[in-house]
């Protein structure tokens, strides 16, 4: 697995991309990270991403890509041991822990904090 | 009253009876903090939500210019409000607290200069003998309402604007030392520009537009008047203004400036300025009419602009529509 | 011979191009090279953090292969409790794509949506609203890996 040194250099790329999207082009936000997590899904189906997660580590793990790569890793998994069927139950498998830890800290964090404006 | 064009000249020129600005914390820490007649420190004025903030700012401000007018406000004749949140619902609800009868107004920023108009047509044309206009802005409500929630983590360009958090109020009426001596009522203007962060690039247009129909009508020479001020086409949008009047034959360069660049320090980091129904109208009540009482300014042209988008035209690929309209306020 | 329409259109056509030719030279240009460098720097490290805290769970036990999920929610709490504080939008504004890239960016737009609307309550507001910002990236995540699953399960 990766370096320290792997993963900021990978992870600081992969945002030097986002950012040259966000001020190049009339993309927002939300356009340039539904863009890489498409990114990340197209590249784990190549079998590209993997590669990049044993070199960077978490600067492959933890930018929004890796998003794309653990669904796509979930569905193809999933479909190797049951069938096409797996496509769809096994998607969520890898990322549930992401998604459920949003909905929770978002729900309480919420809860207890305003907004400043 | 006549009229020439788009500009309509007051024979009995309705006075500025009392005015009154109320800001928000940003504000009050701007050039002109210590001439608001009120500066709040929380940025919800004590209510429990950014938009219930807004409608105590409108209120206070309705208050302290009817105060200053010497008015209650059952002697007002009729109440004109607009602002930018949905269904204009800091004016209803304002109009809900006060004995009013009220005309809703929507003209985005240049609400200032909308309610100053017809507010004046009713004095002049003896339909009124007082009138209250009442217009504001609050950042977080247009954020949230316009753009993202107020702690999306997200870079602005330097175009975008900041809204500013303000509510100003005029009471119009026979007697003050200020006067309406003319409005020119403004087009829609739409150039093509469809980024809601380019707003004053957007607007432009439409206030060079405004000022040409102006000087047009009046027959003056931009000699005559002291001051130009526009409502909030920030640092971006105030310099295509004054091209497009170069090419109009306009030169207003030495007597132009914009509310929404002089009611922030540049160190507030408010990109290219503030905006919002708010800033024209508190930058007039609290600083443009403090200079004409003083005599330092003899006549000013205010002109606010507005952006005439919501949050789905712009999704569904449309231009901003924009309007501008100009107020020729006369110290007595 | 062009109808009064046509020529219309094309006037109008005419006066766009003729304004975004007044108006471009005036725009004022991103700072590319302060963002490219602030963006590469504090997503670096903030994927250096994030491998610091998968060693450490790897040193408390868990599988390698397994100590991705908590890795990844222990970020997503600290993007979210950044933005309840207040200060993740401080930090984004110099960051840009460095604290939007990283999953604490989706913390981020999840959590700052959830405390926005919680003023229209907790069922229609925060339940219903949460995703608003947040949500084309599990959308399209999904219809990928969807297409890229079938196409790898069908041949």
């Amino acid at each position: 697995m990766g370096t320290y040194l792997t993963a900021f250099l990978v992870g600081g790329l992969i945002c030097v991309i986002g950012q040259l999207l966000l001020d190049l082009t009339p993309l927002t936000p939300a356009h340039v990270l539904s863009l890489m997590v498409v990114a990340g899904g197209v590249l784990s189906g190549l079998g590209l991403y993997e590669p990049l997660v044993q070199f960077a580590g978490a600067g492959a793990t933890v930018p929004i890509s890796s998003f794309g790569d653990a669904l796509v890793k979930g569905a193809v998994r999933e479909a190797e041991r049951t069938g096409v069927i797996g496509v769809l139950t096994g998607m969520f498998k890898l990322t549930s822990s992401g998604i459920t830890a949003a909905i929770i800290f978002g729900f309480f964090t919420a809860l207890v904090f305003k907004p400043k404006g | 009253m006549k009229k020439k064009g788009q500009t309509l000249f007051f024979e009995t020129p309705p006075r500025v009876r009392g005015a009154a600005a109320v800001v928000g914390p940003k504000e009050g820490l701007g050039p002109f903090g210590a001439d608001f007649d009120l500066v709040y420190k929380d940025v919800r004025a004590g209510e429990n939500s950014f938009e219930r903030g807004e409608r105590r700012m409108f209120l206070e401000a309705a208050k302290l210019a009817m105060d200053k007018a010497g008015v209650s406000d059952l002697k007002v004749d009729f109440l004109l409000a607009g602002d930018l949140l949905n269904q204009i619902i800091s004016s209803g609800f304002v109009a809900r607290e006060l004995n009013i009868p009220y005309l809703g107004l929507y003209g985005a920023c240049s609400t200032f200069g909308e309610a100053v108009v017809l507010g004046s047509v009713l004095v002049d044309g003896g339909f009124a003998r007082t009138v209250l206009g009442v217009t504001g802005s609050h950042n977080c409500g247009a954020e949230r309402q316009y753009r993202y929630p107020t702690e999306y983590g997200v870079q602005r360009p330097g175009t975008a604007q900041w809204t500013a958090t303000g509510a100003g109020a005029v009471v119009l009426g026979l007697e003050g030392e200020i006067m309406v001596r003319a409005v020119t009522v403004g087009k829609v203007h739409d150039l093509g520009v469809k980024d809601p962060f380019n707003m004053g690039t957007a607007m432009a247009p439409a206030a060079a537009d405004t000022i040409f129909q102006h000087f047009q009508d009046t027959g003056r020479d931009v000699s005559e008047v002291d001051l130009i001020a526009t409502g909030d086409l920030g640092m971006v949008g105030k310099e295509v203004n004054v091209s497009l009047l170069e090419r109009q034959g306009l030169d207003i360069a030495g007597r132009y400036l914009d509310c929404g660049v002089m009611l922030y320090y540049s160190h507030q980091k408010v990109d290219a300025g503030g905006s919002g129904c708010g800033c024209a109208a508190v930058v007039t009540i609290a600083h443009l009419f403090k200079r004409l009482r003083e005599g330092d300014l003899r006549r000013i042209l205010v002109v606010p602009t507005g952006a005439l988008h919501s949050p789905t035209s712009y999704l569904q690929g449309d231009s901003i529509p924009c309007i501008a309209h100009a107020v020729l306020f006369e110290a007595v | 011979m062009k109808s009064h329409a046509e020529l219309e259109k094309i006037q109008a056509e005419e006066k766009i191009s003729e304004y975004k030719g007044i108006y471009g030279p005036k725009q004022p240009k991103p700072p590319l090279a302060k963002n490219v460098f602030y963006a590469f720097v504090i997503g670096g490290l903030i994927c250096v953090l994030g491998q610091l805290i998968k060693n450490a769970f790897i040193r408390f036990g868990f599988e390698p292969e397994q100590a991705g999920n908590p890795t990844v929610a222990t970020i997503i709490f600290l993007g979210s409790l950044a933005t309840g504080l207040g200060v993740f939008d401080n930090l984004a504004r110099l960051a840009g794509a460095g604290t939007a890239v990283p999953v604490t960016g989706f913390a981020n737009a999840v959590t700052a949506a959830a405390m926005e609307f919680r003023r229209e309550g907790l069922v229609l507001g925060v339940g219903g609203k949460m995703f608003s910002l947040a949500g084309s990236v599990i959308v399209f995540g999904v219809v990928t890996a969807f297409v890229v699953g079938l196409i790898s399960a069908l041949f």
